[in-house]
């Protein structure tokens, strides 16, 4: 991190020109052109000249010396207070948070106290106390500081010791001082040096105020400089200009520093961000590379697939050709790619597959709410007989609640932590129908009883974190339902909370009668809740058809390899076969079928030009495989082996979601 | 909000003492001799000793300790050592000014930096950089040689404003406002650019959350969601910053004081500083100490008035 700051123009600069300052100050007796007393009656007073290089003040006093002079008194200062302030508050803070306990109680306690006292005024007691003695009031400076100091150093340092190297360590019977000083103290340095930097600043106005009260050493200090301009500005306001320049330069060039470090540190953090989102595929991989990729502009180009399967006419939802793209780098990267399916009124659809496949991004794009650079490039959609074009998002906020709702992954963080769930509940209530009144107040509690909350009245009264986590599930579906939708995006609802909870929800979920696209990587919720079966794979729909005939009958060998790795079909005391290979992050696509790296019929064919969805043969359905005949000969094999175990699946599916709902009170 | 109150006191009490004693004990170590300081150097010993009696120095440290505490409870903070006047009129005369200064300079960082966080935070572009590079132009210029610089712009090459010198509010409104005009203007420039960035940074944060996009999601207008559920959210972290910043405030406010030649506890201060006034100096104290755990009370407060999670 400390490397990345050199990488930083501003913050180099800002190095050079403290130490800049350092050598010249050390330097002053030899290269200052007079004494800081050496007076020059005769040029009392003056701007710039060639005898006086930036004026002189009373008594024909140097400026440029007195400068190069004062900055010994300001740079020593400065240096003993940030010692004192470091070396109190790093180790204090490590045993607190390494240790915690007492020390981390009494530590905290200190910093406290610490928060409260006025700086400025604790080392004016001092120098009355020690009268001219700036060595005592700086290092009170820094003592006052470090509990603060100690804070920031405990937080990293708690951090850190749950990590497992760390607790590895422990438990390897490492020295505590030894983990503290090889393992903990260089990862927490970044955050000292923040400090550091920015407390510098904060000691360096410090200790020129004390100059400008002439409270601190006898010595010609800067601020002291400051003062007798103060005492002048009448005839001679330049005087302000060189110690005010000298002062504002020294403080900007730690507090430069300070933030550039801060920078560093917050890059360090995103591009960790950046790779753990590549994994779920929210965000575009960095290494993307072009030449391998789908050019964006034929994705767009790219002729459509037959229509999808299920009811054409009188459809409430028909997607056509959805395509999605990130910027990465200043670059687009297609992550969704020329998706089509429809929704029937009161038909359940679900969209499975792997995390990063696209599926969620694909939801949220129906109503305009994708993260970040994410941005729809092509693609439509009927609602209710009325078009959209998906890259138009303010058409798409008429939709918003009133006629599709969403219901997202994690209800807690989906909720206000600051108001109440009646509170919440009535706004969008009132934000989306013409209820007013006591009719709002009636309306949140029969909505929170159609979600099947055992006690209303007492879950609107609640704020978010008094709930339980499927409790919150549940307040959201209410909030879904507020708006009185035609359809519910529900985007991985249970997977945040327990087993017997997903039971719960789901049962509430096929109690609404209304349609819903559930996304989800779960099979046995798509057996238990859909009629309509996608699955999607790296930004594309690889099958669709009913949810019996994709489980019994794949025709997709990514398919095939989903249904035989979910533990959900497999065999008891067989190993769980994975799908070898890995998902291609987006950016990386290949021209051809997406899966073929990965899959077993692989032939030089498929890899040559896009493969398009095809109609299933004999059966209902799309998939996008050339060799369906094949990958259907391989399901054989694996369906008469999974065949009984689906049956006993699906009964399960059904009776376990009834029992562990009627158990509820 | 008993419970909160219950808390704060916890840490007030403590704060107030530790000061109070921290000073104390400091200044026992005082070289010299108070009694001799007084009289000066060709008082008879004499009557040294007696003033050392009267004034309880030749009791234990302890025991003077409980003895200023008890009297402090009482209103008797002693007598300055300067001018022999009492230390509790001194300061009464004196505390308006200081908390004027802070108070109106306070109130205009909170309503322009909080302002200006929320709409750079929102609009983004070139006034989010605005603000960054003023909140560092804000951390670097010391406040009294801003100042300065204003009295010489303001007040001598263009005189609007008195340069110096400070009118009663009682004596003469318009004076008090034109006297402390260029002090608060002053304090306020320091301040209100970082406010604004830490305000820009706790919304953009709140912006990013999954609460907002469900709110959009649900149909919740963008007005709503920013003034209400973003600014509700965002409030908790930044009147902590705002309770920081007060206690920043005040030692602004001694240099400033001293700039401007206010009559407040500042300049006061700084004299006792000068004057090794110790009774003085301990009377401040233990009334700035009070000060800022009142405001950080009112921080408490609106924190949890803020936070649910804080409140129950």
């Amino acid at each position: 991190m400390i490397r990345r700051l050199f990488h930083k123009p501003v913050a180099v600069v800002s190095l050079a020109w403290i130490a800049i300052l350092i050598i010249l100050s050390v330097l002053a007796p030899v290269i200052a052109p007079y004494g800081p007393q050496d007076q020059d009656l005769a040029h009392a007073l003056e701007g710039p000249s060639r005898a006086h290089l930036l004026g002189s003040g009373v008594l024909g006093l140097d400026v440029l010396s007195r400068l190069l002079y004062g900055g010994r008194v300001t740079l020593v200062s400065t240096a003993i207070s940030v010692s004192v302030y470091a070396l109190l508050g790093v180790p204090a803070g490590l045993l607190a948070g390494y240790r915690g306990g007492l020390a981390d109680k009494i530590i905290l306690r200190l910093s406290e106290v610490a928060y409260a006292i006025p700086g400025t005024i604790m080392v004016l007691v001092v120098l009355a106390i020690r009268p001219g003695d700036e060595t005592a009031a700086m290092i009170a400076v820094g003592a006052l500081a470090a509990p603060a100091l100690a804070r920031v150093v405990r937080s990293a340092t708690i951090a850190l010791r749950e990590e497992l190297y760390i607790r590895a360590a422990r438990l390897a019977g490492l020295r505590d001082w030894l983990i503290l000083r090889r393992n903990v103290l260089p990862s927490v340095m970044g955050t000292v040096i923040v400090h550091v930097a920015i407390f510098a600043t904060t000691a360096i106005i410090l200790e020129t105020g004390l100059g400008f009260l002439g409270v601190g050493t006898r010595q010609v200090t800067w601020g002291e400089m400051v003062a007798e301009a103060s005492h002048n500005l009448g005839n001679q306001p330049w005087l302000l200009v060189p110690s005010g320049f000298v002062i504002i330069s020294l403080v900007l060039a730690f507090g430069l520093i300070g933030d550039g470090l801060r920078d560093a540190t917050a890059e360090g953090y995103s591009i960790r961000q950046t790779s753990r989102a590549r994994g779920r595929g929210n965000k575009p991989a960095r290494s993307a590379k072009p030449d391998r990729a789908l050019p964006n502009k034929a994705a767009a180009n790219i002729p459509p697939d037959p229509p999808p399967t299920g009811p054409e006419t009188g459809a409430l939802l028909a997607l056509n050709g959805l395509t999605i793209t990130f910027e990465t780098n200043g670059k687009p990267v297609t992550v969704v790619e020329n998706v089509s399916f429809t929704v029937a009124p009161g038909q359940m659809v679900g969209i499975v597959g792997e995390s990063g496949s696209g599926k969620s991004v694909t939801v949220a794009a129906l109503l305009g709410l994708l993260r970040g650079t994410g941005q729809v490039s092509a693609g439509t959609m009927t609602f209710a007989g009325q078009p959209f074009d998906l890259s138009q998002t303010k058409a798409l906020a008429a939709l918003r609640a009133r006629r599709i709702a969403l219901i997202s992954q994690d209800p807690m963080s989906s909720l206000d932590p600051c108001f109440t769930i009646r509170y919440q509940l009535a706004e969008v209530i009132k934000a989306n129908t013409p209820l007013r009144g006591t009719a709002v107040g009636e309306r949140v509690l029969e909505l929170l009883r159609a979600v099947r909350l055992p006690e209303p009245e007492l879950t609107a009264r609640s704020y978010p974190h008094q709930l339980s986590g499927g409790m919150a599930q549940r307040v959201a579906i209410a909030l879904a339902l507020a708006g009185e939708p035609d359809l519910i995006l529900a985007d991985e609802p249970t997977t945040a909370l327990d087993v017997t909870v997903q039971a719960e929800i789901m049962d509430v979920l096929r109690s609404l009668g209304k349609a819903i696209i559930l996304v989800t990587h779960d099979w046995g919720l798509l057996v238990d809740l859909c009629e309509k079966g996608i699955v999607m794979y790296s930004g594309q729909v690889v099958e669709e058809g009913s949810v019996e005939r994709i489980v019994a009958q794949p025709r997709h060998p990514y398919t095939v390899g989903l249904l035989r790795s979910n533990p959900y079909f497999a065999t008891a005391g067989q190993p769980l076969p994975a799908i070898p290979g890995v998902v291609l992050p987006p950016g990386r696509w290949p021209v051809g079928c997406h899966f073929a790296e990965r899959c077993s019929l692989v032939r030089p064919v498929c890899s040559e030009a896009r493969v398009a969805l095809t109609v299933v043969r004999d059966r209902p359905g799309l998939t996008r495989c050339l060799f369906q005949d094949q990958v259907a000969a391989q399901a054989a094999d694996q369906a008469a082996a999974m065949g009984a175990a689906l049956g006993a699946a699906l009964e399960i599916g059904v009776q376990g979601t009834g029992q562990a709902a009627g158990s509820q009170p | 909000m008993g419970r909160v109150i219950g808390r704060w006191f916890i840490t007030a009490v403590p704060v107030v003492l530790v000061v109070s004693m921290l000073t104390f004990i400091l200044a026992s170590f005082v070289p010299g001799d108070p009694a001799r300081a007084i009289l000066g150097a060709s008082a008879p010993p004499e009557q040294v000793e007696a003033l050392r009696q009267q004034l309880g120095l030749d009791q234990p440290l302890p025991q003077r300790y409980w003895d200023w505490l008890v009297a402090a409870l009482q209103g008797d903070l002693g007598r300055s050592i300067q001018t022999r006047g009492s230390v509790a009129t001194e300061l009464a005369g004196r505390v308006d000014v200081t908390i004027s200064l802070i108070g109106f300079g306070l109130i205009i960082i909170t309503l322009v930096g909080v302002t200006l966080g929320l709409v750079s935070a929102i609009k983004g572009g070139w006034l989010g950089r605005v603000v960054d590079v003023a909140s560092l132009a804000g951390l670097a210029v010391p406040g009294f040689w801003l100042g300065l610089v204003l009295v010489a712009a303001f007040a001598v090459a263009i005189p609007i404003f008195p340069a110096t010198g400070f009118v009663r509010l009682s004596d003469s409104p318009g004076g008090w406002a034109a006297s402390m005009a260029l002090p608060v203007i002053t304090l306020a420039l320091t301040g209100t650019a970082g406010l604004a960035k830490q305000t820009r940074s706790s919304v953009m944060d709140e912006l990013g959350k999954d609460y907002v996009r469900m709110l959009r999601a649900r149909g919740v207008s963008q007005r709503r969601i920013i003034l209400l559920h973003v600014c509700r959210n965002a409030g908790a972290p930044i009147v902590t910053v705002i309770g920081l910043l007060f206690i920043g405030l005040v030692g602004g406010a001694v240099l400033l004081e001293t700039v401007f030649v206010l009559p407040g506890l500042g300049s006061l201060t700084v004299a006792a500083t000068r004057a090794h006034d110790i009774p003085v100096i301990l009377g401040v104290t233990l009334i700035l100490s009070i000060v800022v755990v009142t405001v950080n009370l009112a921080v408490e407060i609106s924190y949890a008035l803020l936070n649910p999670k804080v409140r129950a």
